[in-house]
């Protein structure tokens, strides 16, 4: 035993490697939230006045609001005077040419390995990079263009495209839905669009890096993505912050629709800074993420690797309103020190034939405690519906907790709907089992956990699956205990 | 190869072994039999260096090397093996994959390449007919549902795999009917050679009718009390472990 705490104490100080700052001048506000904030982030971005209006009036509800209370985690209350709403790199607005960038940035970008270089498409991955507040670039924006798919920032996007945004925005998550959603909704900064119109089969991975870089700003990204008839995307979404004292907020917005026959795979591998070893700092990752299927035969699926953050919150969901649609939910949650986790799904089944399924994978590890809430409703006359729950929870070590709050509504005598659950831990026979073997228990502990959560990590695109086994084997560094 | 001097181990407050000594050259087969609660078992988790088992006197030099100095995994890379009597389940694990990985590390601890994924595929085709196991069995999670017969003829498939110096088959007859009996010994015998040396620790001759032995001892007591040929065992069958207890009490 004493030689296993030896190597814990060693390897707990093992380097978030993206905590790293970046230097550039940043233009920021002071910190505070009211009615002049929001006018100012409006105008820095020339928005229409329909847009600040709709921001206002998301100001006004949020004012209105209290915070929530009923989550499975704890943190100190968030002071919304004390944050900074806008904070964006000093430079030209628009750029024609990735050399235009600030290298500086660019350097950051590359340490984070996303290459911003149309030169680099052999991974044929379009990618928008949102630093702090502003989107940086996207790449192959005109090759995607021809084909009638807009993939652009969100202000962009309100800029060029304001039939669309304003058809859509607030559609799938209302203002009013939650308290960070109106937050989100009044101050929101930047984030993606995409667009894919009928027929059409989007012939990239859309992809976008999320960074976090100014102290004490929050991120409030909103993201809408909308797939015509019989279309397909597949979007994936990665994040990553520097190491700071201080909690940072990112509370964000995502809304998917699909339409009649359309699908879009939505994949997020999540590495805000987690805090340190003692729990101090690291991301407040409070989001809210929804999709519906407005369409006959849609399918929306959401895949998500969280490994960072101090606490996360979200609920990925899917609303089941066209016939025959489909809603997925892959999830790896790992907790590791002191973070937190509460999150899951909800599953809303509204019409006729509609399916869903939710594979959860809860790792804890530390002093952390992860919870899974979900949710599967199944409304009246949602005929014939089916659903296949599994949550499974992982505990490595003694001193972290699991939970799961599973909630099943069904109101329709047709509904199909099952879900199991396990709880299980990493025995010390199965890491002898490995060393005596030639492998070494950290690479005993990543073999057995990319075991555990081979069904999730194989929905992600393959670059991102790789991504994705390597970031778990480091998150769970010095765990084994 | 192998050196073990005086050799004392405890689990938690009780001590187990009590001065072992017993050495091992290549190319030879040693039985290592005694009744319940010698400590035959110990001594095996000892030589694959299990954190449970203190050592609290006496040396163990494998090759020449302090072998007390070497964690379990190194103890595995430079070439012993555990034939474990209760094979674990690692859910999620395919047999492939597990052993991928653990034939890649041993490569890298002699400077060797890692095999690429035909070869390696390659290397399984090859081995596993040496114990009849199915290879759909191997793409399963690693033992998982696997009877007593198959877990067994996983652990030495993975010993024909890794191919190591030092075998200890740690009870590897325990649960196995007669048939699987023939087949895991079978696989042992073919793995045989004179660069290599095994050490099987057994309660039954029955095994040793197939793994035949160039050296047979019986621990009790936590010490080797009577060492001896292959006859020995079958003094053993016939006569039971009373004679031998008695013997030793006298000495």
């Amino acid at each position: 035993m004493s030689k296993e705490t030896d190597i814990l104490d060693e390897i707990t100080t093992s380097e978030y490697k993206y905590g790293f700052t970046t230097d550039i001048e940043t233009d920021v506000i002071p910190a505070g939230l009211n009615q002049d904030t929001i006018r100012f982030i409006s105008a820095k971005k020339n928005e229409p006045e329909w847009m600040l209006e709709w921001r206002l009036e998301a100001f006004r509800i949020w004012q209105t609001m209290e915070t929530p209370d009923w989550q499975n985690v704890t943190f100190p209350e968030i002071n919304y005077q004390d944050i900074i709403y806008y904070a964006a790199p000093k430079q030209k607005v628009s750029v024609n040419s990735l050399d235009e960038i600030d290298p500086e940035l660019r350097k950051t970008f590359e340490k984070l390995g996303i290459s911003l270089d149309e030169q680099k498409r052999l991974t044929g991955v379009a990618v928008d990079a949102v630093i702090d507040s502003v989107s940086i670039a996207t790449t192959f924006k005109s090759k995607l263009y021809e084909l009638g798919i807009i993939f652009c920032s969100m202000s962009e996007a309100i800029e060029n495209h304001p039939e669309l945004v304003r058809k859509y925005i607030g559609s799938v998550v209302p203002v009013k839905d939650n308290y960070f959603s109106a937050l989100n909704s009044a101050v929101f900064s930047d984030g993606s669009f995409c667009y894919i119109p009928k027929g059409v089969r989007c012939p990239m991975e859309l992809s976008t890096y999320f960074r976090i870089n100014a102290a004490n700003t929050g991120q409030f990204e909103r993201t809408l993505i909308v797939c015509e008839e019989n279309s397909y995307v597949s979007y994936l979404e990665g994040c990553t912050a520097p190491m700071r004292d201080e909690n940072q907020l990112h509370a964000a917005v995502v809304e998917l629709v699909a339409h009649e026959k359309g699908e879009i795979k939505y994949s997020t591998v999540q590495n805000w800074y987690p805090g340190d070893k003692n729990g101090k700092g690291g991301i407040y990752n409070f989001v809210t993420k929804r999709g519906i299927c407005l369409g006959n035969k849609s399918k929306i699926s959401w895949t998500q690797v969280e490994t960072g953050s101090a606490v996360t919150w979200k609920y990925p969901s899917v609303i089941l309103k066209g016939d025959d649609s489909i809603g997925e939910f892959y999830s790896v949650a790992v907790t590791n020190n002191f973070q937190q986790a509460d999150t899951g799904t909800k599953m809303i089944h509204i019409g006729k034939n509609t399916k869903s399924r939710i594979v959860s994978k809860g790792i804890s590890a530390g002093k952390s405690q992860n919870s899974y809430r979900g949710l599967v409703e199944v409304m009246k006359r949602a005929d014939h519906a089916r659903n296949f729950s599994q949550c499974d929870s992982l505990l490595l070590g003694d001193k972290c907790g699991a939970h799961t709050f599973p909630y099943l509504e069904v109101e329709n005598p047709t509904a199909q709907v099952e879900h199991e659950a396990t709880t299980s831990k990493i025995g010390e026979d199965q890491i002898f089992y490995c060393n005596q073997r030639g492998i070494s228990t950290e690479d005993a502990v990543a073999l057995i956990v990319n075991g555990y959560a081979k069904e999730v990590l194989k929905q992600l695109p393959m670059e991102f699956a790789v991504e994705a086994q390597k970031l778990l084997a480091i998150s769970l560094e010095g765990s084994v205990g | 190869m192998l050196i073990i001097k005086d050799l004392e181990a405890r689990v938690g407050e009780k001590e187990i072994l009590k001065g072992i000594n017993l050495t091992v050259n290549p190319g030879e087969v040693h039985a290592i039999m005694g009744p319940n609660g010698s400590g035959k078992s110990t001594l095996a988790s000892v030589l694959a260096g299990r954190e449970d088992y203190e050592v609290t006197g006496g040396s163990i030099l494998f090759q020449d090397q302090d072998l007390l100095e070497l964690s379990p995994e190194e103890r595995a890379r430079e070439g012993i093996f555990l034939a474990f009597q209760y094979p674990v389940e690692i859910p999620g694990v395919t047999t492939i994959n597990f052993l991928k990985t653990a034939v890649n590390e041993v490569r890298k601890h002699k400077g060797l390449e890692a095999l690429d994924a035909v070869s390696f595929l390659k290397m399984m085709k090859e081995k596993s007919k040496l114990v009849e196991i199915d290879q759909a069995l191997l793409s399963r999670s690693l033992n998982e549902g696997f009877s007593g017969g198959e877990k067994k003829r996983n652990e030495i498939f993975q010993m024909a795999m890794l191919e190591p110096k030092l075998a200890v088959l740690d009870e590897t007859d325990s649960g196995l009917d007669i048939d699987a009996l023939r087949i895991v010994a079978g696989g042992v015998n073919k793995l045989r050679s004179p660069l290599n040396a095994t050490i099987v620790v057994t309660h039954y001759q029955r095994l040793l009718d197939y793994i035949v032995p160039d050296f047979v001892h019986v621990l009790w007591n936590g010490r080797i009390v009577k060492s001896g040929t292959k006859e020995l065992a079958l003094e053993l069958e016939e006569k039971g472990y009373d004679w031998v207890k008695a013997e030793a009490s006298l000495a």
